[in-house]
């Protein structure tokens, strides 16, 4: 199945190496990973989509919580999380066809974010299936690029899980 | 070869190069000017005296600061050897081991050594030079990322950019090397960093945000280990390196005792319960003996402690203990579960767990299981054919054993004679077996007996090597010599890479490609480097050689020349469950 993991970083050079060195070195799969500054100065989020079993995933958690750099690993695969995505995409778009591609636009809530002679840039944020819908849907009027931001994700209000530590042996 | 009957002793031609003067103790918090000054004094405060080196352009203001520094400086012949030894002093002190080499060739030489001691679990800190910054990632003269490429082979690495953060990298590399599941940590030192300025500092606590290390046992995970204990009839100990890096092997063997159950070790575990304990069934896995992969195959409780289940123990998978609960105690949490499932687990220090074990009461009557092990090593207990004309290396180690009161530090090269090292060499104590485990690096074993006498120069430290493995890093003969370490050096010549031809031999019809192997005369090698050199072909000349050599106080190199096609039994082929070893082989 699908997993995601939810990954607080040291914000400092060859961090994104070090986390991408050993998803490639382990063998686990990455589906995409986007960085950005978190809450804390000095640390980075990173949301990492990758897939594999449960065993799989505690794997990938326990890997990267081995990682000096790494702060705290959490795997929100199956926590109610909020998940974006962000596109560029570039369509063909003469003066014929950009009238229909509008009306196919509209409820996707898009930005037009530049138009030229014969095409359009178009910005979607959203889940995943929403922007494949709508790059299924301008296919046909011609793709000419696409840059996608990969999924970001945070977990939702309600669902945040309180840690809970065991009793200790003295010995 | 030559025959004859007398050993062919040949003694030493060159005297032994005069040490390097002793240098004069040095207050830690004296004043430094430099970044390399600065360095030294830190490593002092974390109580390094004794670095393993090559120096180099990049590390020239380095060496100008150990220059007048208290810290031992050991040169070796080649950045390879400098790890290697480093690694045999980290493993017999159980203290992190420390290496200096320059940019580039220098930190390169290294990566095998990094490698190797992070699949054992060594603790090391190495120290690289590199290319002062405003060079870094112009390709300029002996420029290796380094960092970059040991990434994957490093527990953690660093590059120092500002010399203000110099002390919290030493405090913070010390504390991630040694503690925890224990690794090699790197720093790379930019050449204007050491050459820079630097004024005085004490050694800061270690602050590593995040790294953490597993708590006190939990009470939950104790009393689920002796209940699964209560309910067993025939229950396995597989003990491993954890035991040795924990410290944890008084506590074992007074578990093992009280609840009377039987031991199974890896080869990196060797020593850390005695061979001769009636409770020790031996090494298990791929060369294990009968007995105990008998016993892995049949137990129905398996307590694997400070193990990984690596692949050369396990043999295929669904034959790996088929029908035993799975208990797996191990401080790295990413080991659990890594390659085998288990039904309980807890992540935890070895010794801690054990020490929180035997706070409880469990009394189980293992009498039928133990009739039934010591069956098994009647069925089948280590065992060769010794002949006539032939010299065995299985001889040869059993002699060593004899010779040294089976008291020596042993160090092995990789091979058939490793293996004959560990199942015929009675290891009796923690950190009296060094040899490469995880990774298998022929060239591994001399330069290590080297750093492991250094390390305890009152020891017998003696190398069992292969005669192919020698080569790999037989310049350090003169680091021996230089450094008067009577490291002895016994090389099981059987003009093969032995293993290689053994597989070759099993599953590639003979076919023996490129694993005959030629060999230098070692005891004239070792006369020209000034050491002794000794010969031996039969068990007469076996038992002067080895005379003559403990007799000799200083380094001593013993070709023992052996049976070429010896096998090493048991084996379970590669594919094959631990259940299906092969005893012996019929053409
Ligand atoms: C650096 C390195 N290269 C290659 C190998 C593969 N290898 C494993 S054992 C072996 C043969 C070793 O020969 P020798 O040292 O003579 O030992 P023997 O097996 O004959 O006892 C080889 C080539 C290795 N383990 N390490
Ligand atoms: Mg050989």
């Amino acid at each position: 199945m699908e997993r995601t993991f939810s990954v607080l970083v040291n914000d400092r050079p060859g961090v994104l190496a070090r986390v991408a060195g050993l998803f490639s070195r382990r063998d686990f799969n990455i589906a995409s990973i986007t960085v950005g500054t978190a809450e804390e100065a000095g640390l980075s989020r990173m949301t990492i989509v990758s897939s594999g079993d449960d065993a799989m995933a505690l794997q990938i958690m326990r890997q990267l919580e081995k990682l000096v750099e790494v702060i705290e690993v959490a795997d929100i695969s199956k926590d109610p999380v909020v998940k974006r995505e962000l596109a560029l995409i570039k369509v063909e778009a003469d003066k014929n066809s950009r009238p229909e591609i509008s009306h196919i636009l509209e409820p996707f809530r898009v930005a037009i974010v530049d138009v030229g002679h014969s095409s359009l840039t178009v910005q979607v944020t959203g889940g995943v299936e929403k922007i494949d819908a709508l790059i299924g849907l301008l296919r046909p009027y011609g793709i000419l690029e696409i840059a996608r931001t990969g999924v970001t994700a945070l977990l939702r209000a309600a669902a945040k899980e309180v840690e809970e530590s065991g009793e200790e042996v003295g010995s | 070869m030559s025959g004859g009957s007398e050993v062919a002793a040949i003694l030493p031609m060159q005297e032994p190069v005069e040490r390097p003067v002793v240098k004069q103790d040095v207050n830690p918090r004296r004043e430094v000017r430099t970044g390399a000054e600065l360095l030294c004094s830190l490593l002092e405060q974390a109580g390094v005296d004794t670095i393993f080196g090559y120096p180099g352009g990049a590390v020239l203001p380095i060496y100008d600061a150990l220059y007048s520094s208290p810290i031992r400086h050991i040169l070796t012949r080649h950045e390879q050897g400098a790890i290697h030894a480093a690694q045999g002093f980290a493993r017999v002190t159980g203290k992190p081991g420390i290496v200096l080499a320059t940019s580039g060739p220098g930190a390169t030489n290294l990566v095998t050594g990094i490698a190797d001691a992070y699949m054992d679990s060594t603790p090391l800190v190495i120290l690289t030079g590199q290319v002062p910054i405003e060079s870094i990632g112009r390709d300029a003269f002996q420029e290796a990322d380094i960092v970059g490429i040991t990434m994957p082979v490093t527990k953690h690495n660093y590059q120092v950019r500002d010399i203000h953060d110099l002390p919290q990298v030493i405090a913070d590399a010390f504390y991630i090397a040694t503690t925890g599941r224990p690794g090699p940590v790197l720093i790379d030192l930019p050449k204007n960093i050491t050459a820079g300025p630097a004024s005085a500092a004490v050694l800061p606590q270690a602050h590593v945000r995040g790294y953490r290390l597993p708590g006190l046992p939990q009470a939950a995970d104790v009393e689920a280990i002796i209940e699964a204990i209560r309910q067993a009839k025939k229950p396995l100990l597989y003990i491993g390196g954890g035991i040795v890096s924990s410290g944890a092997s008084s506590y074992l063997r007074e578990f093992a005792h009280r609840t009377k159950i039987p031991v199974v070790s890896t080869l990196m575990g060797l020593g850390a319960f005695p061979a001769h304990d009636p409770l020790f069934v031996g090494m298990l896995g791929m060369h294990g003996t009968y007995a105990a992969n008998r016993a892995v195959t049949e137990c129905d409780l398996l307590i694997a402690l400070g193990v990984r289940f690596d692949d050369r123990v396990t043999g295929k998978l669904q034959r790996f203990s088929p029908h035993s609960t799975k208990i797996h105690v191990d401080i790295d949490a990413a080991e659990i579960g890594k390659n085998v499932p288990v039904h309980i687990s807890a992540v935890a220090d070895v010794g801690l767990m054990l020490q929180a074990l035997l706070t409880r009461e469990v009394h189980i009557d293992t009498a039928a299981w133990h009739e039934q092990i010591l069956l098994w090593n009647e069925e089948w207990p280590l065992q060769y054919h010794a002949s006539e004309g032939d010299l065995k290396p299985q001889q040869v180690v059993e002699l060593i054993a004899q010779y040294t009161h089976e008291e020596a530090i042993i160090t092995t090269e990789v091979g058939q004679h490793q293996m004959w090292a560990a199942l015929f060499y009675p290891f009796s104590r923690p950190r009296q077996f060094v040899t490469s485990g995880g990774l298998g690096t022929m060239g591994f074993g001399f330069p290590a007996a080297l750093g492991a006498q250094v390390a305890r120069p009152d020891s017998t430290v003696i190398c069992i090597a292969g005669d192919a493995s020698f080569q790999m890093n037989i310049q350090e003969l003169q680091t021996i010599v230089e450094n008067q370490l009577p490291v002895k050096v016994a090389i099981i010549n059987n003009r093969y890479l032995g293993m290689v031809r053994q597989w070759q031999q099993f599953f590639y019809e003979s076919r023996y490609a490129e694993s005959r192997i030629g060999s230098p005369d070692f005891a004239k090698v070792a006369q020209a480097y000034g050491a002794l050199g000794l010969r031996a072909q039969t068990l007469a000349e076996a038992k002067t050689a080895l005379e003559t050599a403990f007799a000799y106080n200083g380094p001593v190199i013993i070709d023992f020349i052996v049976k070429e096609e010896e096998n090493v039994f048991p084996m379970v082929p590669p594919g094959k469950g631990t259940d299906e070893m092969t005893l012996e082989w019929e053409e």
